[in-house]
């Protein structure tokens, strides 16, 4: 019975913490998302993704997320996998330069890309060093996906590199004595062992991705519009909050949608079960 | 027992944050010696208000904003009471059809009537019909700023912006209106546009133009011309005066087809709560010396007749940008409302120029 209070009284911040800074927020968003300007129930906001070509948005948000995600699955994988083969070697100083980013205002580092890919930015100025054409490379799709990897990367890193360093050593070994080449040992044996960090790392870089505004406005020139862009406009220019908050729901359940998908490939699910 | 602990103790806080602030709000209310003042960031030289704070003993509380469109809410919510305000023409003129603005008592304002040139009330006429609630304060125009060494064509044409030698080096402005406005004009048709078939022409032009516009831009556009970023922008001219300062390449040029005169005034809002302090503010902020002071820190034009002849910097005297002939603003139009619905059309049409690609 103490044992129940004492978890009840520590829980308590958190629980206030949650309810005024979580729950009642999302139920304001949503209650706003399903009223029209009059205060009357009504899914036309929630409508409105159909039109004004708000599904280009969503659908170039989703893809370039996804984009994202996989070049920082592709570039953190081999990475972590070289780092926890040299865990008896000083890893410190490789994994912190990729913590460091995080510690740099992520306003700067785009702003830092911007100078980089402008048409008279860094590599323009290379290329034109050695009578090299310039390459238009800001206010692209291209631009958005290097901001987005850039940003977000040590968020793939970080989970992956600790599902990978976890993995048993003498897991391995046991692989290579029941005849295992490398090939196989990956294959079959760190891979499905990893997934669990690749998973939260996927959903850890898809969803920021999803939802930034800030990376597709410096970086694409207000010529691309992501979903983020566009809520963004509503709540600060239009004000029209109904359909701003219609539009976030939107946006939650495609989050969600992911996150069930994920969490569909989880095995630590599976192990719960059993 | 739980639910009802955390209950007892979201009310508690409620009430206490809504305690905190009626009583801030009411401690003020009574004083007379203050004036609220909310206007634009880094709109004013605030060694203005130092003076004005000596001359008066009013203690000026100071805000700003970055937008009209982030203002009106606040102030049409009643969130925080301003008594003076500083928006632009269509936003004034918005204001008035709403009911949030109180005429000004002209008996008040000496120095509004005897320096703001007669041509500038005129202009207002546009949004404040009659001169009841505004006094100018900065105006300026819309116009084209170039590269010389890159443009070859003499630029006086909005239509420069559709030449397809300038791809991907033409910066446009990020908003619906002053968007509009450009292929509005180059139709040879007003800028205040309600015909809905005109105004999808005119969109029909801006998505044509896309393909060759670099990016759409608001205030990066000062940095990317002064770094020679792009070749042809649309900018008002304060900007092209910061940029031409910074940039000895960039000419700025106003297109024969007209542009957009825009004018900022100081209004009094209907809840003001200190409206004599509000009009000694607007008063002061006239009278010539502190109209100088201001002017030699924003750069912007003044309808102030009085500032020309008290400024010493001879350059910035002769520049047409700053203080331009009487003819670049005659039979200019200002943005005035449209109405709601006119409003939402303009940024729905804005909207899907924006997603097209």
């Amino acid at each position: 019975m103490i044992n129940r209070l004492t978890r009840n009284v520590l829980m308590t911040p958190f629980l206030i913490w949650a309810g005024l800074f979580i729950f009642i927020p999302l139920v304001y968003i949503i209650w706003f998302g399903v009223t029209d300007k009059a205060g009357n129930f009504s899914l036309d906001n929630m409508a409105m993704i159909f039109e004004k070509g708000f599904w280009n948005a969503l659908t170039l948000s989703v893809w370039l997320a996804f984009v994202s995600t996989v070049v920082c699955l592709i570039l953190a994988y081999p990475l972590c996998l070289i780092l926890t083969e040299r865990q008896r070697d000083n890893t410190t100083i490789i994994s912190l330069l990729f913590i460091l980013p995080l510690w740099m205002n992520s306003l700067l580092s785009t702003m830092a890309w911007q100078t980089i890919l402008e048409g008279n930015g860094i590599i323009n100025q290379f290329m034109r060093l050695f009578d090299l054409p310039a390459l238009q490379m800001i206010n692209t799709e291209g631009a958005i996906v290097v901001g987005m990897v850039y940003n977000y990367l040590p968020y793939m890193v970080l989970p992956l590199f600790i599902t990978l360093s976890k993995i048993d050593r003498s897991i391995l070994e046991a692989a290579h004595d029941l005849g295992a080449n490398s090939w196989q040992t990956f294959y079959r044996v760190i891979l499905p062992l990893s997934l669990p960090g690749a998973v939260s790392g996927i959903t850890m870089v898809f969803i920021p991705a999803l939802t930034t505004f800030v990376i597709s406005a410096m970086l694409g020139g207000g010529k691309l519009l992501l979903i983020g862009n566009i809520i963004e406009q509503e709540f600060t220019f239009q004000y029209d909050w109904h359909l701003g908050c219609a539009l976030s729901v939107i946006l939650m359940i495609f989050i969600i949608l992911n996150m069930l998908l994920t969490a569909a490939f989880d095995p630590i699910k599976e192990e719960e079960k059993d | 027992m739980k639910l009802k602990f955390l209950v007892l103790l979201l009310v508690g806080l409620l009430a206490m944050s809504v305690t905190g602030c009626g009583g801030e709000q009411g401690g003020k209310d009574g004083e007379s010696n203050e004036v609220y003042v909310y206007s634009w960031g880094d709109y004013i030289d605030y060694e203005t208000l130092k003076s004005f704070e000596n001359a008066t003993g009013i203690h000026v509380v100071f805000d700003e904003f970055d937008t009209n469109e982030s203002m009106y809410p606040r102030v049409a919510e009643g969130a925080v009471h301003y008594d003076v305000i500083c928006p632009s023409d269509y936003m004034i003129h918005k204001m008035i059809s709403n009911g949030l603005l109180r005429p000004l008592d002209f008996s008040k304002l000496p120095n509004a009537k005897e320096y703001i040139g007669e041509e500038f009330y005129k202009q207002s006429e546009t949004f404040d019909p009659g001169n009841k609630y505004s006094v100018p304060y900065c105006w300026g125009t819309v116009g084209i700023i170039y590269d010389k060494t890159k443009v070859t064509e003499p630029v006086d044409s909005w239509n420069i912006l559709w030449n397809e030698k300038y791809a991907g080096q033409i910066l446009m402005q990020d908003s619906a209106r002053d968007s509009m406005m450009v292929p509005l004009k180059l139709m040879g048709k007003s800028m205040n546009e309600t015909d809905k078939e005109v105004l999808n022409q005119a969109q029909e032009m801006l998505i044509q133009q896309k393909p060759l516009v670099q990016a759409y831009v608001i205030d990066e556009v000062k940095e990317k011309m002064i770094n020679s970023e792009a070749t042809l922008a649309v900018v008002y001219s304060g900007e092209a005066l910061i940029i031409l300062q910074e940039n000895p390449n960039m000419a700025f040029a106003i297109p024969k087809e007209g542009t957009n005169l825009w004018i900022d005034s100081w209004v009094i809002t209907k809840d003001a709560k200190n409206v004599e302090n509000a009009h000694k503010f607007i008063d002061f902020m006239c009278r010539p010396d502190v109209a100088v002071m201001n002017f030699d820190y924003l750069g912007y034009s003044t309808p102030n007749k009085a500032v020309k002849d008290l400024e010493t910097n001879e350059e910035i005297k002769n520049s047409p940008i700053a203080f331009p002939s009487p003819e670049t603003y005659k039979n200019q139009e200002t943005f005035k409302y449209l109405g709601n619905d006119m409003d939402e059309y303009y940024n729905s049409l804005w909207m899907k120029i924006k997603v097209n690609n």
